[in-house]
């Protein structure tokens, strides 16, 4: 059907081409060549690979999910395999299987860390955006921090700039009172766009044990029930920030979510829990969306970017 | 290369074995199965999870699961009727390895852990090996599939914590349990029950596992297992863990 719609869903980040908006979000997606064994990822826009420390991470303690309505509360705490090792081992599996732009996801405890895991993953030529996780709220004394300051984000992005040649992306917390001025801190600092949002900070208690679900106590909400406050917080940012592409995400499930985030300012979507519930969520939003488009009378997606 | 693991199958059999156990009947492509003791992830309208089910048998065009109503999840399974449409998504996980040198192998399951030794029992029969299976409830309201078992051809036994029927205590108090001609050991069931018989029988032995998870097929790290080769995640790498892997705190 897409095929007569003649819809263009082409965007544009940074000067990277993607051939729809429609991105994975970090975590949600491992290195890409998981989801490959379900179905060929070649047709993502993109994808933000699992979030990458200096150190090798097992994370947190075990039961690291909890059910919420519409959504979910993960503390996975960064699991990965360190930076060396992903370069090492998941790149390669994950060109095997993805020619397109990827989207490296770094997070980082100190300055130090997040300055040499992206001078690191700059020289990789399928890295063609840094997203800089300032935002994940499930590490103790990290991440939470710089991306809940104005200043902080501001040294870290203008020490990470200093040492990289790709776009940088500060993918920010929605943890805050005023996600538009630290956007606005990020920006001044070289940022080359936003990606919004992370998870929101969220707990659940088993009512007959007495206990928190997550062993970690708390966890990062997301799915479709945060979706408004994403919205709102692209809208703003959008708004503040003009000129400056941004990822959107949070709660996006569908064709017409990935459509309002968009008119919300966001020049491309990322979308994140809905792909564990159906693994080819992605695959069917990039399907479903030139039929979306032809309903609202949309004949390019890039024309209805922070339309509102 | 590609595979689906999306499917809609159709209920065709939906009802209590017991006050707190129900087995499901699905109508759909059974032969997607590899191995005893892989799950599906059922998607329950309304809830954002999926529910992880083992698959307790198969045929060419069904699959049959045992589940406990435990939360609201299994409580709106146990409303569905027959000819109703379930997204799953399977195959998931690894299974149990049926390609031991074993000849004697015992089968040990706790509560609803049962469910997947049923296929994997009529497996190692279909072998010409010899299962032992002993299957452990609470009370004798809880005992179920254990005729099943014993259609199927496994020595069956059964232990009750109440002791109203078969032997009094755990699966580990059955006789059976301590026969030195068993040569390997398949469980499923509680954490306790799983680390007694990994401590205490001196066979090799492999078990299933589970825990709390998002995707169920290995991409969000929420189920990972600390093993003696590293992260491993109880969906994908597992659910099934040889003994000499894991460890115990
Ligand atoms: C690999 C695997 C195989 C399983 N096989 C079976 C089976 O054959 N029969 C059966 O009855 N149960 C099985 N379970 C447990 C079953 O998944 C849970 O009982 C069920 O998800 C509870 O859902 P609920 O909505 O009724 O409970 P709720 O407590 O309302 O569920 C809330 C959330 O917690 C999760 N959850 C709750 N209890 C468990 C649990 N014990 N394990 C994992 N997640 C849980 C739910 O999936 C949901 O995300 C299996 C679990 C796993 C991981
Ligand atoms: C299981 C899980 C793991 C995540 N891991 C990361 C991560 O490593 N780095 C990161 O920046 N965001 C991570 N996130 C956040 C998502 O990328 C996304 O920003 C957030 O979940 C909001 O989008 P959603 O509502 O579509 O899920 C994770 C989210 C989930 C659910
Ligand atoms: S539940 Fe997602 S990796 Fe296992």
């Amino acid at each position: 059907m897409e095929m007569n719609l003649h819809k263009d869903l082409r965007v544009s980040l940074s000067g990277v081409e993607l051939k729809n908006p429609v991105i994975p979000a970090s975590g949600c997606f491992g290195y890409g060549y998981g989801m490959a064994e379900y179905y060929d990822i070649n047709l993502l826009g993109s994808f933000s690979f699992k979030g990458t420390t200096r150190e090798a991470r097992f994370g947190n303690p075990l039961p690291r999910v909890a059910e919420t309505p519409a959504g979910m509360i993960n503390s996975v705490g960064l699991q990965n395999p360190g930076i060396d090792n992903v370069i090492a081992y998941e790149l390669p599996k994950m060109r095997e299987c993805y020619s397109g732009p990827v989207i490296a996801n770094i997070s980082g405890f100190s300055i130090d860390e997040y300055v040499e895991c992206c001078a690191k993953i700059d020289r990789e030529p399928q890295v063609e955006i840094i997203e800089l996780n300032v935002s994940c709220p499930n590490v103790h004394g990290g991440g939470m921090s710089f991306g809940t300051g104005c200043d902080s984000v501001a040294e870290v992005v203008g020490e990470v700039k200093k040492v990289i040649t790709k776009p940088l992306y500060v993918k920010l917390s929605p943890n805050v009172t005023d996600i538009a001025s630290i956007a606005e801190a990020a920006v001044k600092s070289g940022a080359d766009g936003i990606s919004l949002i992370n998870t929101l900070l969220g707990m659940r208690i088993d009512i007959k044990t007495r206990k928190p679900v997550i062993a970690n106590v708390m966890g990062g909400f997301s799915g479709d029930a945060i979706f408004p406050v994403a919205v709102r917080m692209v809208y703003q940012v959008a708004k503040r920030c003009p000129g400056i592409p941004i990822m959107g995400g949070g709660g996006v499930s569908s064709a017409r979510g990935v459509i309002e985030m968009m008119m919300a300012g966001a020049t491309a979507v990322q979308v994140g829990a809905a792909n564990l519930r159906d693994p080819y969520i992605c695959k069917k939003i990039i399907e479903n969306l030139p039929e979306e488009m032809e309903k609202l009378g949309i004949s390019s997606l890039k024309d209805i970017i922070g339309i509102v | 290369m590609v595979e689906n693991i999306e499917y809609i199958f159709k209920v065709i059999e939906n009802r209590a074995l017991n006050a707190k156990t129900r087995v499901m009947r699905l109508q759909g492509d059974g032969t997607i199965f590899t191995a005893p003791g892989q799950f599906i992830n059922i998607k329950v309208e309304g809830k954002f999870l999926r529910r992880p089910i083992s698959v307790c048998d198969y045929s060419n065009d069904t699959v049959t699961i045992l589940y406990d109503v435990v939360g609201d999840g299994t409580a709106e399974m146990s409303e569905w009727e027959c000819g109703r449409e379930v997204n799953i998504l399977a195959p998931l996980g690894n299974g149990f390895d049926i390609n031991t040198d074993s000849r004697r192998p015992l089968l040990l399951g706790g509560g609803i852990g049962i469910a997947p030794l049923y296929r994997l029992a009529k497996d190692l029969i279909a072998q010409g090996k010899e299962p032992c299976v002993i299957l452990g409830f609470n009370s004798s309201r809880e005992v179920c599939w254990a005729d099943q078992f014993r259609a199927a051809g496994a020595e069956t036994y059964i232990a009750t914590v109440s002791g109203e029927e078969g032997t009094k205590g755990f699966v580990t108090d059955v006789p059976a349990c301590k026969d030195p001609e068993k040569d390997y050991f398949y469980a499923c069931g509680p954490m306790p029950m799983l680390r007694a018989l990994c401590e205490g029988l001196e066979i090799p032995g492999e078990i299933s596992l589970e825990a709390r998870m998002a995707c169920g097929f290995g991409v969000c790290m929420c189920c990972s297992l600390a093993t003696k080769d590293g992260a491993k995640r109880i969906c994908k790498d597992g659910p099934v863990f040889k003994k000499e892997e894991l460890i115990w705190k």
